[in-house]
């Protein structure tokens, strides 16, 4: 009797958790929502998702995201340009080439290469990389997209590897020996049966890094120089999504409209992580099957 | 079934493909190849028979060297194929496992296109570039493991939604598609139902007029019904090596008896 009823409470501890998770996501999603509709009663919602300018405190003001948008965008695809490669042939090296020990060496640095604070990467990037980008292009400043997205890719390279090599492992093993009883070379097993079978892992990965890469506020903050403008390239100083909300929710007054506005790009940034981790998910479950 | 245990020839006349010399391999302490003497004959069917663990798939992985790729397993001896110690250093490994073709356990198709499985090995070996010329190679490929018909129209599918008997022909067509002398085929039918086996034996006898084919099998009617010669083996060691007839009804060795009438295996 006693133990049933132990069992019952057990159970149903269990279950509240797992729902609490659920109304959590939900209740998130619901209050973001709820106060960004309160931006559009009193701003056109045309105006503020194709508004070229972002503009909080001047009179009357705008809040175009435009130029956030592209700042994030800029900056995220610029990462994913230098991390995915790099991501991937770490990930073949690990799986495939490395012999024991190195595999155990690397797999534990990639471990300590995520517990990184992101605001010491921007310390890094204020210090260093910015300076240094700006001597080596010959730039106004160093605070600029690309220094942000070197850095994210730094940040963004051991979900990348790691997720990337459990791919490659879970190959089946069978697969290289028919391709080296066919006479194939190591590389021409790697490149041509490998990989394409660990595809669908491997778009998984990409999809969680740009996700993880777009959703990153501190190290953005610290070193795209911050500019709310359309930026001409990525050697120019721009403004995230994540920065601009970061940045101005402290000085704006609760209920004004700029505070809704804060909101409403929240909004845009969930939607956008939302697909993105929607994509990964439906790609690692093809992976699975 | 038609019975194929008749011996054309004397065995003196055929050519002899694969021949080791004092073949031993070690898996670390391990002795998995104690002493191995064999003359393989060209041109024919040679099972390789015996109980579980008996070292009959290791031997087979020797002659392709598909060994190099198990750590700590060391082989000594020779092994010659076509005049050549394939166990020398300076062996072309690519060369010599287009020569050696080998299929195995359980149908390996790559998670690629029927297409792109036969192209592989083409691909590879740099054999064919011209489009129409590989398309030919594919038909002949799949005509000769009798799967052109069925599968002409989905070249493009993935290989692994096949039948595993359809995948397992497949895996044969990716082999000979290479132009091998040897085909080296590890229980190739261990995977499959009694009715696929048989196809897949029927297949094989039309496949030994052009190819030198070793089977291991762990199932001795198979091994009676493909095979010209056969090798009994037992702990590692070749114990009898004959034509497939003369073992089958009169073994030279109490052991080849004993496991043939099934006291043990």
């Amino acid at each position: 009797m006693f133990r049933r009823i132990n069992e019952k409470i057990i159970e149903s501890c269990i279950k509240l958790s797992g729902l609490l998770v659920i109304i959590f996501v939900f209740l998130i999603f619901l209050f973001l929502l709820k106060d960004s509709i309160s931006l559009f009663g009193q701003y056109p919602i045309g105006q503020f998702l194709f508004g070229r300018n972002w503009l909080p405190i001047s009179e009357p003001p705008k809040f175009g995201i435009v130029p956030l948008l592209l700042g994030s965008i800029y900056v995220t695809i610029g990462a994913i340009v230098i991390c995915v490669p790099f991501g991937v042939a770490a990930a073949m090296f690990i799986a495939e080439v490395a012999p024991g020990y190195l595999k155990h060496v690397l797999k534990s640095l990639i471990e300590i290469l995520a517990s990184i604070p992101s605001v010491v990467l921007g310390f890094i990037g204020i210090v260093w990389l910015g300076p240094f980008l700006r001597n080596t292009f010959g730039l106004k400043t160093g605070m600029c997209g690309l220094t942000g997205s070197l850095l994210l890719a730094f940040m963004a390279l051991p979900t990348i590897i790691s997720i990337c090599e459990d791919a490659l492992v879970g190959v089946p093993r069978t697969y290289k020996e028919a391709a080296f009883g066919l006479g194939a070379t190591h590389w021409q097993t790697l490149w041509r049966i490998i990989l394409p079978a660990a595809s669908s892992g491997i778009i998984a990965a990409v999809m969680l890094g740009i996700g993880r890469v777009i959703g990153e506020t501190m190290v953005v903050m610290m070193v795209t120089g911050n500019a709310p403008v359309i930026p001409k390239s990525i050697l120019e100083p721009l403004r995230t999504l994540t920065a601009t909300i970061a940045g101005e929710m402290g000085e704006t007054v609760g209920g004004s409209e700029h505070y809704f506005a804060l909101f409403a790009v929240g909004v845009v940034l969930f939607i956008i992580t939302f697909m993105i981790n929607l994509v990964a998910d439906v790609c690692m479950r093809r992976a699975k099957k | 079934m038609v019975n194929f245990m008749v011996s054309l020839s004397n065995p003196m006349e055929i050519e002899t493909t694969i021949e080791t010399k004092n073949l031993n391999l070690y898996y670390g302490d391990f002795r998995a190849l104690n002493d191995v003497n064999i003359k393989i004959p060209g041109r024919n069917v040679t099972a390789i028979i015996g109980p579980s663990g008996c070292g009959k798939s290791t031997l087979l992985r020797c002659f392709n060297r598909m060994n190099d790729l198990t750590e700590n397993a060391k082989v000594q001896g020779k092994i010659i194929i076509e005049g050549n110690n394939i166990l020398e250093l300076e062996t072309d490994l690519i060369f010599l496992r287009k020569k050696v073709g080998m299929v195995f356990q359980r149908p390996n198709v790559f998670d690629l296109s029927i297409y792109n499985n036969l192209k592989f090995g083409l691909r590879i070996h740099r054999m064919l570039s011209d489009k129409d010329h590989i398309m030919q190679a594919i038909q002949s490929g799949l005509e000769q493991v009798n799967l052109w018909q069925e599968l002409k129209d989905k070249l493009r599918k993935n290989a692994r939604s096949l039948t595993l008997e359809q995948q397992q022909r497949l895996c044969i067509a990716r082999v000979i598609i290479l132009k091998p002398d040897i085909i080296l085929l590890d229980e190739p039918c261990s995977a499959l139902d009694p009715i696929a086996t048989l196809r897949i034996e029927e297949l094989l006898r039309i496949l030994r007029q052009q190819y030198t084919l070793v089977i291991v099998t762990h199932n001795m009617q198979q091994a009676a019904r493909v095979s010209d010669y056969t090798g009994f083996m037992y702990l590692g060691q070749l114990i009898e090596f004959g034509e497939t007839n003369q073992i089958f009804t009169n073994p030279g060795e109490k052991l080849t008896e004993n496991y043939i009438s099934g006291y043990f295996g």
